[in-house]
């Protein structure tokens, strides 16, 4: 039986798109940056509603991060965007500096996250992004599951004051959560009730934790499914309450093992609630060209690993 | 303000300068010593700043109507600490924090403190143009007619960061903004013709869109008369360039014609022979 039904597939860039376009309208405090990929990012709208508000920087991303900087003096919020990999690790030292430790109110918005960016191969595939902003002080950082939360957390962030990193990517993929729903930074979605084990997901596995969850129930066992939309600050409480349930975890994500979710949840429990844990994510490699599905199947990063994943740590228990 | 004031004003920075790296054992004297003229013009006479209904500065993160400085070459920060003292931001007396446990005044400055006067953190080099120009922009779509400042190293000049905001600042006519290059000739391992030439400075600037002037970073008078050359020509589409001679040390003779003292503390004996050649004209803190 389906957990969760969709009518059509988008990809979560598009919900950024919309997000801008919403904001265009609604919000004369926001700008928006990109680094020569208008199409990619899906700024159209924006730019054809607020072209005074848009900032074409060319292939230039160090710059624009600092001119992000730069224009939060004076009241506005920027939207620095481009390819993740581009708008994270090849800037790192520039959002250091000039955004989190300056206590900027800048949002990196960024496309074309992890493996499922497909042919373009491990050059532009960053699975490391999500690490390297976290562990930036005073960073948040967001990767919603679909083209609604996307477009959701893209509007909510400019309510928030401080730096963000929000990370979406490119292939399309099941819309299965409420259209205009309300996106609260830090707040999980609870998705599946379950008591034998708690999967928490992020990003486009949201959508394959629930495979897994209708997977493990044919066989009698009963997941719960967590959407950790918001990597830092993490939900704790969402996830003490059902790790003291379920007894065992299984995190997945679009990103190394290192520095990602699984490690956020890990430190955690580890000091908090010790518990049986096992990861899906990509471990201590890069990506490769090929089609998103057929990467993410290599990988380990779909529906059949978090299943795998999950009878394994429930074993351990 | 007279160019003899000025001249007074800059005295007692240098003093401050001197005594805060003493004071820490730590800093860069230096280039510090030689953008002291620069940074006072600016701020005790060029820069319209907001103050209270008694004339006294204020400071407010947005900065708007009022013109704003950016220290890109952080490193210099006593000369930026010792200015914002002295203009009123903070009193002098916190000068003395300098580098030390629990201070404001960190090694290379920024607002994570929440020092009055500072912006936004400078250290790591070559980005402090593009935020100058960001806030540039910010003003032009808060109508704000005001002028932004921005102060970078010739040595800086190396990073790649700093071309990415030359291209941009002419294609994007951000002629708000007045930014200068800090030509002392010297950087950490030697002299920038040897460690890294930037050839003919002046050309690539112009080549890139902008008006380029030059000035004598350590002469009163020549900074105050290219400083109302640089006003007269803002907003006819180019950002303005201006390259300035200085020397490193100016004002203390053992530390002049040479970059031994970048990032080198005096010791007693040198502070005291360098104190002797800068008359107290306001007070040490």
């Amino acid at each position: 039986m389906a957990l969760f039904t969709y009518e059509t597939k988008k990809d979560t860039r598009s919900g950024f798109g919309a997000g801008m376009e919403y904001l265009s309208q609604h919000n004369p405090k926001v700008v928006a940056l990109c680094a020569d990929l208008i199409g990619s990012l899906k700024l159209e709208g924006f730019i054809k509603n607020s072209p005074e508000r848009f900032f074409q920087t060319g292939i230039a991303e160090a710059n624009m991060i600092g001119i992000s900087a730069g224009l939060t003096l004076g009241g506005f919020i920027p939207y620095a965007t481009t390819f993740a990999n581009f708008g994270t690790g090849r800037v790192y030292d520039q959002i250091r500096q000039s955004v989190a430790y300056s206590g900027k109110n800048v949002k990196i918005c960024c496309s074309h996250a992890g493996l499922t960016l497909g042919e373009d191969g491990a050059t532009h595939q960053i699975l490391e992004d999500i690490g390297l902003m976290k562990m930036l002080p005073g960073m948040v950082v967001i990767n919603p599951c679909d083209y609604n939360q996307t477009k959701a957390a893209t509007i909510a962030i400019a309510e928030y004051e401080g730096p963000v990193y929000l990370r979406f990517g490119r292939p399309v993929v099941p819309v299965f959560t409420p259209e205009d729903q309300k996106f609260e930074i830090g707040k999980a979605v609870h998705l599946v009730d379950g008591t034998d084990v708690t999967i928490l997901a992020t990003g486009h596995l949201v959508w394959e934790a629930i495979q897994a969850a209708e997977a493990l129930l044919e066989k009698g066992i009963k997941a719960e499914v967590i959407n950790i939309h918001t990597i830092k600050p993490l939900d704790v409480q969402a996830i003490l309450a059902s790790v003291k349930k379920t007894g065992c975890v299984v995190t997945a994500e679009e990103h190394q093992y290192n520095g990602g979710l699984g490690d956020s949840v890990a430190q955690y429990l580890a000091m908090n609630h010790p518990t049986p844990m096992e990861f899906v994510g990509v471990n201590d490699s890069f990506g490769e060209s090929g089609k998103p599905a057929e990467l993410m199947e290599k990988y380990g990063l779909n529906a059949e690993a978090i299943v795998a994943k999950a009878i394994k740590v429930m074993a351990r228990k | 303000m007279q160019t003899q004031e000025i001249q007074k004003i800059s005295s007692q920075v240098r003093r401050d300068i001197l005594r805060m790296v003493h004071g820490c054992q730590s800093g860069h004297p230096g280039g510090s010593l030689g953008c002291t003229d620069l940074l006072v013009d600016l701020y005790f006479n060029t820069m319209n700043l907001k103050t209270d209904a008694a004339g006294k500065v204020v400071f407010d993160m947005d900065g708007k109507n009022e013109d704003l400085f950016f220290l890109s070459n952080g490193h210099i920060s006593p000369l930026i600490y010792s200015v914002l003292a002295r203009r009123g931001y903070f009193p002098t007396a916190e000068l003395a924090t300098f580098r030390k446990i629990d201070t404001r005044l960190q090694g290379h400055p920024t607002p994570h403190e929440h020092l009055e006067g500072i912006r936004i953190a400078s250290g790591s080099l070559g980005q402090g143009l593009s935020v100058s120009i960001g806030s540039a922009q910010a003003k032009k779509l808060n109508g704000d007619s005001s002028t932004v400042f921005c102060l970078m190293g010739d040595g800086e000049q190396n990073e790649g960061q700093v071309w990415e905001a030359a291209m941009y600042a002419p294609h994007h006519k951000v002629d708000n903004l007045i930014a200068f290059i800090d030509e002392n000739g010297q950087q950490i391992d030697g002299p920038t013709e040897k460690v890294m030439s930037n050839r003919d400075l002046q050309a690539k600037y112009e080549a890139f869109g902008w008006n380029v002037m030059r000035m004598d970073g350590n002469d009163a008078t020549d900074i105050q008369n290219t400083l109302i050359k640089a006003k007269a020509a803002l907003g006819q589409g180019s950002p303005i360039m201006i390259i300035m001679k200085t020397e490193m040390g100016a004002g203390v003779d053992f530390m002049m014609y040479s970059h031994k003292w970048h990032g080198v503390a005096p010791n007693d004996q040198q502070l005291q022979d360098a104190l002797a050649q800068l008359e107290e004209t306001l007070g040490d803190y």
